[in-house]
């Protein structure tokens, strides 16, 4: 429990709750990106460092431009907040609290196995080179299928952005 | 309809591949402005360096003095009515006696005035005065003002100062002998 | 000598490249001046000090006087956040990249780069991908219809660009078979053996990098995000005094950076042709010590590595006043359907060349 750790668990907590009760979606963004910095420090205490470039790039660089972008194409704010209905809250109040009662269920009779052993730890383990060799080894099938699922939906969104013929184009 | 033979027969053709690759037209480009790189700059450092005025520049108005300082201008009103911009009015006066220092002939302009943004600098007044009066200066331009009033020039500042060595290079030059007499000439005036 | 921890000694270098980075940031307002000058036949900047030398003090005095403004109805905590964030994302780039190989006293050597991590190049890439976000920011915040097109084209354009410039860099991977940017610079130039940069391995990679870099950076002929024909002033039309300085100041950053990774990836890095003749021949025939010849040509090798970078900037800036804007589907067009497939091509002769044992 480095003070390092604390701090950025305290940061993370914090943003994770500041994403929730932000009432502007921007600022809710924005605590979300500031969430997975903390984060990616995490990755970065437990040597990962590739994890924590790659969640940068990927989460912070570019799925949250998105998200940012669409919520400011949107013009979201409080006046056209759609008003939802009283059953909608209860609901997702019960589905949200049986969500944490199940977590904490799950998680309440872990012990923490404490640093690993000295003759197994492996401080490299987190690095590209080994990252790498494990993905392209031992899990090279999962691997392409998930770029299989990359594919199609990259060709799903061609087909979408493409032109029809006799089609309106701005 | 041809006009001249300098016309250049435009044809469409479909771009090549180095056209539209782009970078070799970029690379033209590069070239061109690397080449002004090292050109000799078009720039004049203004205060330090000024550019020389045309020879036949015609700028602010002066209203000239004879050889022995005194004003030629005798109010006739033709470079008034020869201004295509109307910028000139002037009050005409007689001359009293003991002012024959003064003035030359027996009438005079009591108020000339320019309005220097009106003037279009055409040089038609200095044609028409009969007198050789008044004289666009080929080294002086009315300097910017702040207010429009402070456009209309006064005799106080058209007319030559006394002094005879603040003379325009155009107009009548004195030479040193007449510069001397008109000195003392001035001198013997009443205040 | 005082001992230094190592930390301590990291820390200095991070110090003095923040400075180094600002300096050059601020000279490069005044170099961008004097180069357009002298390109369209002028003289530039010339009054304040010796050829105009203190202009740039003369913008930052007349920056930090100017009236601070705050449109109305905009988010005033993100309006302020985001040039700072643009600023920040800007700086902290620069902090793996080795401007120069190792300094040896005593025992003791020291690395000039503020941290070697073995994903280097992710990072740069990572904290690029997040500059964007200054610009988003400050443009939504500022509530204006300009403004705002002026951050989407931007944010469009970057992660567009992105792409391409992600995939160019992986055929640069591919050879160097690592993502530590001091190894990278250390391959490029091997003691005794004939060695090329990477420019000559990649150099279809190296145009796409470097288009996407001017794209990335937001120069002409990619600055549609502040194209004041179509959008006023882009993302920071509403901003003035040093906000609006923080945002030019970024932009500047970005290109020191930008020509910093160009440098290291494609052309050697710190590397110098000869060097290590230079270094055999102080030894064998003055009589140095191997340290002693290796400092020195660290040092050449820093200054070799600034020269480069300021040719980079100089290129930039050339650029600039030589091309006209793109228009933006031109800009997309460019990006999508012609930078990522010769990107993809080059990573498939790349991967075919070391196959066939051409390049390695």
């Amino acid at each position: 429990m480095s003070p390092i750790f604390l701090f950025l668990a305290f940061v993370a907590l914090l943003s994770a709750l500041g994403v929730v009760f932000a009432k502007n979606p921007v600022h809710s963004v924005l605590f979300l990106i500031l969430t997975f910095f903390a984060l990616s420090g995490h990755y970065l205490l437990l040597n990962a460092q590739f994890l924590a470039a790659v969640n940068i790039i990927v989460y912070a660089g570019a799925i949250m431009v998105l998200f940012l972008f669409v919520i400011m194409f949107l013009n979201l704010n409080v006046d056209t907040e759609p008003h939802k209905p009283a059953l909608a809250k209860i609901a997702a109040a019960v589905a949200g609290g049986s969500l944490l009662l199940i977590l904490v269920a799950a998680l309440k009779d872990i012990a923490p196995t404490g640093a690993p052993q000295d003759a197994t730890f492996d401080s490299q383990i987190g690095m590209v080179d080994r990252l790498g060799l494990v993905l392209y080894q031992d899990y090279l099938l999962p691997f392409e299928l998930a770029s299989v699922l990359f594919l199609v939906a990259m060709v799903g969104a061609v087909m979408l952005g493409k032109r029809e013929a006799g089609e309106r184009n701005f | 309809m041809q006009l001249t033979n300098r016309a250049k027969k435009l044809e469409k053709k479909p771009m090549t591949l180095a056209e539209r690759a782009y970078l070799p037209a970029i690379f033209q480009g590069l070239s061109i402005t690397m080449r002004h790189f090292f050109m000799k700059k078009a720039t004049v450092r203004y205060p330090e360096e000024v550019r020389p005025f045309s020879p036949i520049f015609r700028g602010l108005h002066v209203l000239k003095r004879d050889e022995q300082g005194r004003e030629r201008c005798t109010a006739c009103g033709l470079c008034a009515v020869a201004c295509p911009a109307e910028a000139i009015t002037m009050v005409a006066g007689e001359r009293k006696k003991g002012e024959e220092s003064l003035y030359r002939e027996e009438k005079y302009a009591i108020s000339y005035e320019i309005n220097m943004l009106r003037c279009i600098f055409c040089g038609l007044c200095e044609e028409a005065c009969p007198k050789a009066a008044v004289y666009l200066q080929a080294d002086k331009i009315a300097p910017p003002r702040y207010e429009r009033d402070e456009f209309i020039y006064g005799k106080d500042r058209l007319v030559e100062p006394v002094s005879p060595d603040a003379r325009s290079i155009r107009g009548i030059q004195l030479t040193p002998e007449q510069a001397d007499s008109l000195r003392s000439n001035l001198a013997q005036q009443p205040v | 000598m005082i001992e230094l921890p190592a930390l301590g000694w990291q820390s200095i270098v991070i110090f003095v490249v923040f400075a180094l980075s600002l300096l050059i940031a601020t000279y490069c307002t005044y170099a961008e001046r004097v180069i357009a000058a002298f390109l369209q036949d002028r003289v530039g900047p010339d009054r304040a000090g010796p050829f105009g030398l203190l202009q740039p003090l003369a913008d930052a005095v007349k920056m930090f006087t100017k009236e601070e403004f705050f449109p109305g109805g905009a988010n005033k905590a993100l309006f302020i956040f985001g040039p700072c964030l643009a600023m920040i994302t800007a700086l902290m780039s620069s902090a793996v990249i080795p401007f120069g190989n190792n300094l040896s006293f005593g025992n003791n050597a020291f690395f000039l780069q503020g941290i070697e991590v073995n994903v280097g190049m992710l990072w740069v890439f990572g904290v690029v991908s997040l500059g964007v976000y200054g610009v988003m920011i400050g443009g939504w915040a500022s509530n204006n219809k300009f403004s705002l097109l002026g951050a989407i084209r931007a944010a469009s354009q970057n992660i567009s660009y992105e792409l391409a410039m992600g995939m160019s860099l992986i055929a640069v991977l591919m050879i160097s078979e690592t993502l530590s940017l001091r190894t990278i610079t250390l391959q490029q130039s091997v003691a005794g053996e004939w060695h090329f940069w990477n420019i000559v391995k990649q150099p279809l990679g190296f145009i796409i990098f470097c288009v996407c870099a001017f794209a990335e950076t937001n120069r002409t002929p990619f600055d549609l995000p502040e194209c004041e024909t179509e959008l006023v002033g882009g993302y920071h039309t509403e901003y003035s005094s040093m906000k609006l300085g923080l945002y030019l100041f970024a932009e500047y950053i970005n290109i020191f950076v930008a020509s910093a990774v160009m440098s290291v990836l494609y052309f050697g890095g710190f590397n110098f042709p000869f060097q290590y003749e230079l270094r055999s021949w102080l030894v064998e025939n003055h009589d140095w010590t191997l340290a002693a010849a290796q400092n020195l040509i660290t040092v050449l090798g820093t200054v070799g590595l600034f020269l480069k970078i300021f040719a980079f900037i100089f290129f930039f800036m050339w650029v600039r006043w030589t091309l006209p804007r793109f228009r933006y589907d031109q800009l997309m067009r460019l990006g999508w359907t012609i930078l990522i497939p010769l990107a993809v091509v080059n990573i498939l002769i790349t991967g075919g060349l070391i196959l066939l044992g051409v390049i390695k």
